[in-house]
């Protein structure tokens, strides 16, 4: 296998705090693994060595998103594991967590292992399945998990299909104990949210569209910190989206439960004011939210109550969106524009670059037990170059996912991944585009 | 205002408004004569497209073009674009392949007038979406209360009922507020939305006697007593307690109050059988004008050269 040596960049590593400028490290790759991270002086590579010129990039460990839905097996229309797995990696993230409500329902060991086989296949990017948490995603009987985890899985999950049913979500978090995996909620009473499609407050007002309350939210949070201390199990609360939810994760974990939580580049961004003109791309679940929660889950995400930023990449066929805002399903892409929209956290200051790195990347390997997340030497080469200031304009037709709904669509952004390396593999470029399967 | 979508009275300016009712005022000499038709919109064509069904709002704007001679088409759809697995895309691309020179859109869910009118190259007439707006409704009551007041600005009026899911609450409450009146709304708290008098700039009351203390205008809303009953009041019973206006009640208005009615009304619930049939309520002069109120607005958004 070959050799690449990267130089010039700035070397961003949050598993070793290191910020090297740019021009005072390289790095050497060799057989899938870090093999040298040299600090000092410019060695002369051997020869057949490929070098990669990361002038004006920061160079990071590959990203990890913990939260992705890819669609595949049974909605290939909207995405595959070969176009997610593409969107993955030309948005910098080498390992994916791909969510359960597939068609068959990944609640089967055959099914995780389906995935996994295809993903080996057909996706640049390493997938790595959520299993169900229940049966079918019925809220009802716990799925295999141990017979799950040994066939891949590496958490559990029902996402949107909130378990309503506190007995059954006790058990699954005291069952997740032995299959020793994080449990993850998408925390919403799904009774009190209705028809809710638009926070409730003055835009669900203005616009007469159903509202969603904040209470929603944060009553399933509130319910399922005390299951967790219940049961000692991990709990990760998904797209964390209100203030109140934020301050109970707080002292959950001040209380020292093992609760962790994501935010999504989108509520970390965007408030419900951009829904007003109807706009079906920014419908999701939760759904955007104030302006105040927006400040209170960026100073979440800096001060640590939430661990990392995950995409929640949602991918809908164009005629499933352009339909009444009331009909159409919730969720909008997130994959390869991650980087350039939550950098905005970088460039006011919530987050210092290696620190955004730490919650893109090596939070989310730490959260999973996954290898990645960092570039010491021995580790897996999974490596990402970002150049922070490239402003690129965005064309979900021209870019790697099937689908296109994203409320960035036609936007000029600024921070763009310029290369993937995945296993030691330079997979993609962003001018060459994708360079191996 | 030619080739101008007319979506919410929100994105109207108080000279649109004053344009808009300073036309309707001409119409409404049409139709007082033996024959109510003038040319003014020969070989146009208005589609009149509903999604939901709206005999009253649908006809008004069926005579209102036909009064103008415009060649007037009903379009009717019934369920959601998804249980047709046709998109509003399709459905506003169809519609522009017949070139109408106006589509007047009834819809039950908010905005699909504004994603039409993305799309569609006519002018676009919201003729209610969901709990949005329903700006021909609100015209027309500001010209029913300019006829029957004189004037809007400083005038005080009360909107009763179910302000959270009424588009004619909202459109009302703009309308009236752009040309400098005060407006209260009063309902029952499940029936009044989030945050309302922050978002709407409206005062809200849970009491009615305050709510039309010294009002000028009292405006009743129709009450889905089907879908609200046990969920957002008790019983009609109690709604009609609280909130039904009869002449006793009236008297915390001023003495020369007029009441309102966008129609139909639930006899006995919103309104007292005997005040729904005389003065000082004005229903069917709000009938009545909303058929020169929408011809005024085929005519400015539609007609040739307008005025």
């Amino acid at each position: 296998m070959s050799k690449i040596l990267i130089r010039n960049g700035r070397f961003l590593d949050p598993s070793t705090d290191t910020d090297l400028p740019p021009g005072a490290g390289e790095l050497l790759i060799e057989n899938g693994r870090v093999v040298a991270f040299e600090t000092g002086g410019n060695p002369i590579p051997e020869e057949g060595t490929e070098i990669l010129d990361a002038e004006g990039a920061w160079v990071v460990p590959g990203l990890i998103d913990v939260h992705a839905h890819l669609r595949e097996p049974g909605q290939e229309y909207k995405e595959d594991l070969a176009s997610g797995g593409t969107a993955a990696v030309a948005g910098g993230f080498t390992q994916v967590a791909c969510m359960a409500n597939t068609a068959p329902v990944n609640d089967d060991p055959s099914v995780t292992k389906y995935i996994l086989d295809r993903a080996e296949k057909e996706s640049p990017a390493k997938i790595r399945p959520i299993a169900a948490a229940t049966q079918g995603l019925l809220g009802e009987v716990m799925t295999e998990m141990v017979a799950l985890k040994e066939a891949g899985a590496i958490a559990f999950s029902d996402d949107g299909a909130t378990i309503s049913d506190a007995a059954v979500m006790r058990r699954v978090l005291e069952y997740s104990r032995m299959a020793d995996a994080i449990v993850i909620v998408h925390a919403e009473d799904c009774a009190l949210r209705g028809a809710g499609v638009v926070n409730e407050g003055t835009v669900s007002t203005k616009l007469g569209l159903p509202g969603n309350p904040a209470a929603a939210e944060e009553i399933m949070v509130a319910r399922d910190i005390r299951l967790a201390a219940l049961t000692g199990a991990k709990l990760h609360i998904a797209h964390v989206s209100t203030a109140g939810a934020v301050h109970m994760i707080r002292k959950a974990r001040e209380a020292g439960l093992l609760v962790t939580a994501e935010v999504t580049p989108h509520h970390l961004t965007l408030t419900d004011e951009d829904t007003m003109g109807f706009d079906t791309s920014t419908r999701v679940a939760p759904p955007l939210r104030r302006q105040t929660d927006v400040d209170a889950l960026r100073r979440a995400l800096a001060d640590g109550t939430i661990d990392v930023i995950a995409t929640d990449h949602a991918p809908h066929a164009s005629y499933e969106k352009e339909v009444e805002f009331t009909e159409a399903p919730p969720g909008m892409l997130g994959l390869e524009t991650a980087v350039a929209v939550c950098l905005d956290l970088v460039r006011d200051g919530t987050l210092t670059p290696i620190e955004f790195i730490r919650r893109l990347s090596t939070n989310a390997a730490g959260l999973l037990s996954l290898e990645g997340g960092s570039l010491k030497v021995g580790s897996v080469a999974d490596v990402a170059l970002i150049e922070p200031n490239q402003e690129w304009n965005y064309d979900p037709a021209r870019g790697f996912s099937k689908s296109r709904n994203s409320p960035w669509a036609g936007q000029s952004l600024t921070g763009r991944v310029t290369a993937t390396i995945v296993d030691g593999r330079l997979i993609y470029d962003h001018e060459r585009g994708v360079l191996i399967r | 205002m030619i080739g101008r979508d007319i979506l919410g009275i929100e994105d109207l300016s108080r000279e649109d408004i004053d344009t808009i009712l300073e036309t309707a005022e001409r119409m409404q000499e049409i139709g007082n004569r033996e024959v109510k038709k003038v040319p003014t919109l020969r070989g146009r064509t208005v589609i009149n497209l509903f999604f939901e069904p709206s005999t009253r709002t649908q006809t008004s704007f069926e005579i209102a073009g036909k009064r103008l001679a415009a060649d007037v088409v009903n379009f009717s759809v019934s369920g959601s674009s998804v249980s047709k697995r046709e998109t509003l895309l399709d459905t506003a691309k169809t519609l522009d392949a017949m070139d109408p020179d106006a589509v007047v859109v009834r819809h039950k869910v908010a905005g699909v007038p504004h994603r039409l009118a993305k799309v569609l190259k006519a002018p676009v007439i919201n003729a209610g979406d969901g709990a949005h707006e329903h700006p021909s409704q609100a015209l027309l009551d500001m010209l029913t209360v300019r006829e029957q007041k004189g004037r809007i600005e400083g005038l005080t009026i009360t909107i009763i009922g179910d302000i959270a899911h009424s588009r004619v609450a909202r459109s009302n409450i703009y309308g009236f507020k752009k040309l400098g009146a005060e407006v209260r709304v009063a309902g029952p708290p499940t029936m009044l939305p989030a945050d309302v008098e922050k978002s709407l700039g409206v005062k809200a009351y849970t009491n009615l006697a305050e709510a039309i203390e010294g009002a000028d205008v009292v405006m009743a809303l129709r009450i889905q007593m089907e879908r609200l009953e046990g969920a957002c009041f008790p019983s009609v019973r109690e709604y009609a307690a609280t909130f039904g206006l009869d002449r006793a009640k009236l008297r915390y208005a001023k003495e020369d109050a007029i009441v309102m009615h966008p129609g139909p009304v639930n006899r006995g619930v919103e309104l007292s059988h005997d005040l729904a049939d005389d003065r000082p309520s004005v229903i069917l002069d709000q009938v009545r004008n909303g058929v020169a109120l929408r011809m005024a607005l085929l005519y400015l958004v539609a007609g040739r050269g307008g005025h």
